[in-house]
């Protein structure tokens, strides 16, 4: 009946930390701009899953309505981060964040 | 409204209504004068019904941030109300002495005048430590604004050097300010009196004694924390240097007599010779520095750095007639100080030049001018009569008590002083006309009034000074009797 | 009434000098005259009127105008007090101060800015009035300080010249030094008395141990201050200089009365100088040697207002050897009558610059008594009376200063080189009076024209003066013709526990003797080498050997130059230049070196690369969580 004692929560716990990790490694060694903002999607999804296994866990709805906020916040994000990648795509002709050193004195 | 908070709340109506005043020019500044008279009548009102007996009067206290022991609290006693009289006697006089110079946007200069009498009166009112380093920083503001926006060439790095330097030392006495704070029994408070009843051992009163004494130091200036001093008086506008040298740098002088020695007596007796060393030599170097300067006032900038040198001396021997002879020195540099720099600011703005060697022999058809040039002069150089030998008596007396060969070096100054001042009087005002002498016209009312009525304060002073040691006596009996509790 | 006459006396100046320093240069020069000679003149009334009350009897009187400082145990009072010794000071003063008013209005009667000489003359005797009548030491200090200011400010009266106001500054710059000794000496009796009021401090000290060191201390920072005022080694040197001020101000103030001010005090503290012997035979050994290198000086000089100055340096000395020994009233006894010759030859000086339009070179003058027969009559008495010829006052105390020198323990030696400094003081003073009114005139054809006796203004201060400076001496007869020493009963209630001195009868029948016979001798050779022979001095240029350094006054002026004056500028100058620019300053702007520094190095770190960026938030969250979990 019950979704976590069926599969028990270890295996959400195992499968959220995966996913962080591919999206950590993913931020870390892709030099790809749209492929570390998708890592980062996949980041706070894995924040997400924990979220809602400790909601239905303790029964207590508040995970679930802070999954919504962070869907959220993360499409308001996107939405940034790629206008962000447009503008950059169009003044480098790159996405490659190692083009973009400016970030400098 | 209790005294003390009538005089602080003035200058703050004046300077909120100069701010706003949108019209004659020429009104402005008469207003100007007007508003700073009123604040002196209302001090001399405060002055006649003062009793100087009773310590803290006329005190009022409001909460502020309660949560933190901080109140709004205000009173006088004899040495603050000498202070607030000598503040709001020259402001007028500042203002006169401006009235016929050219001053592009005088409605912030006078506003800001205003606001650093506001926040300078604060400061020797205050009875709450927080309300202190809040109007001990207020005060900065407004002379920054008014050295860069109305100085010299170089206004900007002298003015940023002077803030961050001043600033610096500010951030010692915080430190200093909240450390004592959290001595204080029970929910924490920033009452001075509660600061005067705390019990520090000895080790803690001495890093008190330094995170204060920098920030005093500092703004007195004493050797070899002085070197914003010279380019600063040098680059500021009239009005500015005045201020400065004429009541900003009494702060920090009022600031060890209100603050230091009664709460850090151990502290200071530790570098207590060490600080009248440092001072004596502040005395001697300025002096020498003085002799050598071309620029009169940059001369006069090192001569007022030697005097208050002698002040502070005298304040930390901690006896009676260093007090006493600091108080009324104080007074007397400050009245001084604003004849001699109103006196180069006439020069310059009548000859062009204020180097001492282009000038000469002023004095052949301004008598009126060169009479009022001697009177102030002299009061530089402390000859009996006039207010500074009052003065340097008693603090060369207090030198004296502490140790013999202090006095004796000290003492020298009264020979350099009259060496640099008369060096400087002769060049301008006696030989032969110089070429940009001829061009000096004779005085204008404003500044006949201005040197007229500091030439009578110097006199007056001299001849009836007990007015003033009876004022602050008490005042400084206490202060003599708290910081000699500990010993 | 007495005490209000008490207050008449220096306020009547004061008023003189406010009311005739407010007037314009247009005044009436006879409204300026009565205001100040008048006002000089009804002081010397006054003086007169206390005069005759002490000298019957009277106690001294005075008057306290306001509690001036009262801070802890300092009670200082600005009160007035005339005894004895004042009101001696007082007649010198008003007295002589009234002459030289009136003599000024003759000598100055062309100056554009007359008013100011007169009012400048008028604070001038307040303040020495203030001086002599303070009944504590302030008192006197504000006098003593405030005649220095209208010493200044005479000297220095023609400002357009240069020269002049340099000597000014000069004069009060070495004054100042002096008066740095009279403060801390003002000091320490405060710390040791517990007051500053004569009464009291004398009171007390009656009571101390002679030879007592704090006591000698202060004896020697009193005598510092004398120094300065009283124009002795090693402070003389802004005396001479003084004399570019008009030669009224030269007799009022640098030859009767303020140069005398040292004396004054002396003699007032003599209470404690009689306590201190040590710093006695100090006061009389500087004097011994300041009277005679000064009368060595005065041998060479050839102008006529500088052999004035340095002879008046001299007989300073003079004065300071009786104080050491202890004879003050011997030394107040020369004051008096060198208050009067002196003030006479320099108003004769002046008196016959006047008539040289200008000139004050002695070799350009001679054959002036045909001219100024009134001039030369009483410069002659006054040359007299300075030499110590009987019976012209300076014969009185001269010879007295001579007795009681010889009588000191000791003192031998002193009365040596005094009597050779007399012999000295008469050879200077004939070569003066031969070289001016004898032979022919030797100077432009311009200045013979223009020869003419002075009016009556100078004239009759001449003649006033010359009548005192040949009888003042009957105040002090010598112990030998047995009357009373009138100057020492009337100073006997001021002069306390000094020791007596009293030379023999026949000691002082051979001084005179011996001195009679010098001086004629003296009188013979210069008037045979100066008329005679027409002996005319060398310019300074020419000198050669030791002449040639006499001449230059020893170089003194240029050794303190160069030991003190340079030194300080180069200093001074090596502070401004480097001290304070860089070291100080330098130090200051470090920080901001070290900020600046600081700031270029940390910021290496930040290279602009998103990678490496990221890499370290993560890294750093890592650490957080294992210094969370596992450390902590």
């Amino acid at each position: 009946m019950n979704i976590i004692s069926e599969v028990g929560i270890n295996s959400y716990l195992w499968l959220a930390a995966i996913l962080f990790s591919i999206g950590v490694m993913g931020v870390l060694f892709r030099r790809n701009a749209i492929i570390i903002l998708m890592c980062i999607e996949l980041m706070l999804n894995a924040v997400n899953i924990l979220f809602v296994a400790f909601s239905v866990m303790h029964n207590n709805p508040a995970g679930q309505i802070m999954v919504f906020f962070i869907m959220a916040v993360a499409a308001a994000e996107v939405a940034v981060g790629l206008a962000i990648l447009i503008l950059m795509y169009r003044n480098m002709g790159s996405v490659d964040i190692d083009t973009m050193k400016k970030l400098k004195w | 409204m209790s005294e003390s908070l009538l005089l602080l709340m003035l200058p703050l109506a004046s300077m909120l209504i100069v701010a706003v005043y949108n019209g004659d020019k020429g009104l402005l500044s008469k207003g100007a004068v007007a508003a700073s008279l009123i604040s002196l009548l209302a001090s001399v009102y405060v002055l006649l019904t003062f009793n100087s007996t009773v310590g803290f009067q006329s005190v009022s206290s409001y909460n502020w941030i309660p949560s933190l022991g901080i109140n709004l609290s205000f009173g006088l006693d004899g040495l603050s109300i000498l202070l607030v009289m000598l503040t709001n006697f020259l402001t007028p006089l500042i203002i006169l002495a401006t009235v016929n110079r050219e001053i592009k946007n005088q409605r912030a200069f006078y506003a800001l005048i205003f606001l650093m009498q506001f926040a300078l009166i604060g400061v020797f009112t205050t009875l709450d430590a927080f309300v202190f380093y809040v109007f001990w920083e207020l005060a900065l503001i407004p002379i920054y604004f008014i050295c860069l926006m109305w100085g010299g060439k170089y206004s900007g790095a002298i003015t940023l050097k002077f803030f961050i330097y001043t600033l610096t030392g500010s951030l010692f006495m915080l430190t200093g300010i909240i450390y004592l704070y959290l001595q204080t029994p029970g929910s924490h408070t920033f009452a001075l009196q509660s600061f005067y009843t705390l019990d520090l051992t000895a080790q803690e009163q001495s890093y008190l004694f330094w995170a204060f004494f920098l920030a005093f130091a500092i703004k007195i200036p004493i050797w070899p924390l002085h070197t914003w001093q010279p380019d600063t008086y040098t680059d500021a506008p009239t009005a500015g240097t005045m201020l400065l040298s004429g009541i900003m740098l009494k702060m920090g002088i009022y600031g060890i007599m209100r603050w230091m020695l009664p709460v850090m007596p151990l502290g200071i007796m530790q570098w207590q010779n060490l600080v009248l060393v440092l001072c004596i030599i502040g005395v001697l170097y300025a002096s020498c520095l003085a002799l050598v300067q071309n620029d009169f006032k940059r001369l006069v900038a090192y001569a007022s750095m030697a005097h208050v040198g002698l002040i502070a001396a005298g304040v930390f021997t901690t006896n009676i007639y260093g007090l006493q002879g600091a108080t009324i020195q104080m007074l007397a540099h400050g009245i001084n100080a604003v004849g001699l720099f109103y006196i180069v600011d006439i020069i310059q703005s009548k000859t062009g030049t204020r180097q001492i060697n282009e000038l000469g022999g002023i004095a052949h058809n301004n008598r009126l001018f060169s009479i009022l040039f001697v009177i102030v002069l002299l009061g530089t150089v402390a000859l009996p009569l006039t207010n500074g030998f009052v003065g340097e008596f008693l603090l060369l007396n207090g030198i004296f008590n502490y140790n013999i060969w202090f006095a004796a070096f000290a003492g020298l100054t009264i020979i350099l002083g009259a060496v640099y001042m008369l060096r400087s009087y002769k060049s301008i005002m006696l030989g032969d006309i110089a070429s940009p002498s001829s061009k000096f016209e004779t005085l204008q009312y404003n500044e006949k009034i201005v040197l007229s009525v500091v030439a009578i304060a110097i006199i007056a002073m001299g001849i009836c000074p007990q007015y003033f040691i009876n004022l602050a006596q008490p005042a400084l009996e206490n202060i003599f009797q708290l910081s000699h509790l500990h010993n | 009434m007495d005490s209000l006459i008490v207050l008449l006396i220096p306020l009547l100046p004061l008023i003189g000098f406010i009311i005739s320093g407010t007037l314009n240069k247009q005044a009436n020069h006879t409204l300026i005259n009565g205001l100040t000679c008048g006002s000089v003149f009804v002081s010397f009334l006054l003086s007169v009127i206390l005069f005759y009350q002490l000298q019957s009897g009277s106690a001294p009187i005075s008057y306290k105008l306001l509690n001036w400082i009262y801070v802890g145990a300092l009670k200082l009072d600005l009160s007035f007090t005339v005894d004895a010794l004042s009101s001696i000071m007082l007649l010198i003063i008003t007295g002589i101060g009234f002459l030289i008013h009136v003599y000024s209005t003759g000598y100055m009667h062309d100056e554009p800015d007359y008013a100011r000489f007169f009012s400048y003359l008028n604070l001038f005797v307040f303040f020495m009035l203030l001086l002599v009548m303070g009944n504590n030491f302030v008192v006197m200090f504000v006098g003593w300080e405030g005649v220095g200011l209208c010493s200044y400010l005479l000297i220095g009266f023609w400002f357009k010249n240069n020269a002049y106001n340099d000597a000014a500054k000069k004069a009060f710059v070495m004054n100042r030094i002096g008066d740095l000794g009279f403060l801390i000496g003002m000091f320490l009796i405060l710390n040791k008395f517990g007051s500053l009021n004569y009464q009291t401090v004398f009171d007390l000290a009656s009571h101390a141990a002679t030879n007592d060191p704090t006591i000698t201390v202060i004896c020697i920072c009193l005598f510092i201050g004398a120094l300065g005022k009283s124009a002795q080694i090693p402070l003389y040197t802004w005396l001479p200089d003084a004399m570019a001020g008009p030669t009224p101000v030269s007799a009022l103030i640098h030859a009767a009365t303020m140069v005398t001010a040292g004396i004054y005090m002396i003699v007032r503290t003599n209470v404690l100088y009689t306590l201190s012997p040590d710093a006695g035979f100090l006061v009389a050994v500087m004097g011994v040697a300041t009277a005679l290198f000064a009368a060595t000086i005065g041998l060479k000089q050839n102008d006529i207002k500088k052999v004035l100055a340095y002879s008046t340096v001299s007989q300073l000395g003079y004065m300071f050897a009786a104080l050491g020994v202890g004879a003050y009233e011997t030394g107040m006894f020369h004051v008096i009558t060198h208050a009067f010759f002196k003030a006479l030859l320099f108003l004769c000086a002046g008196s016959v610059i006047h008539a040289m339009s200008g000139e004050q070179d002695i070799r350009s003058m001679g054959g002036l008594r045909k001219k100024l027969p009134i001039t030369h009559i009483t410069f002659f008495i006054g040359t007299l009376a300075i030499s110590g010829f009987p019976p012209f006052s300076g014969f009185f105390s001269k010879d007295e200063i001579l007795a009681k020198v010889h009588e000191y323990n000791g003192g031998f030696m002193l009365f040596t080189i005094l009597a050779i400094t007399s012999v000295i003081t008469a050879f200077y003073m004939f070569r003066l009076y031969w070289l001016t009114f004898w032979g022919n005139f030797r100077g432009n054809s311009h200045q013979a024209s223009h020869l003419h006796e002075s009016p009556k203004s100078i004239t009759i201060p001449l003649i006033l003066l010359a009548v005192f400076a040949a009888s003042a001496g009957l105040i002090g007869l010598p112990h030998l013709f047995h009357a009373p020493h009138l100057l020492n009963n009337f100073l006997a209630p001021v002069i306390i526990n000094a020791p007596t001195l009293e030379a023999s009868a026949s000691f002082e029948i051979a001084l005179i003797v011996v001195s009679l016979i010098v001086l004629a001798l003296v009188t013979y050779i210069t008037y045979q080498i100066y008329v005679a022979k027409a002996r005319i001095p060398v310019a300074d240029a020419d000198e050669k050997g030791i002449s040639k350094w006499v001449a230059n006054k020893y170089y003194i002026d240029e050794l303190y130059n160069a030991l003190i004056t340079q030194p300080l500028q180069a200093v001074s100058t090596f502070a401004n230049n480097y001290i304070e620019k860089y070291v100080i300053d330098g130090t200051v702007n470090s920080f901001r070196w070290l900020t600046n520094t600081g700031s270029l190095l940390i910021r290496q770190i930040q290279t602009g690369s998103i990678g490496l960026y990221i890499f370290g938030i993560v890294i750093g969250i890592i650490c957080m969580f294992v210094f969370k979990f596992y450390l902590a």
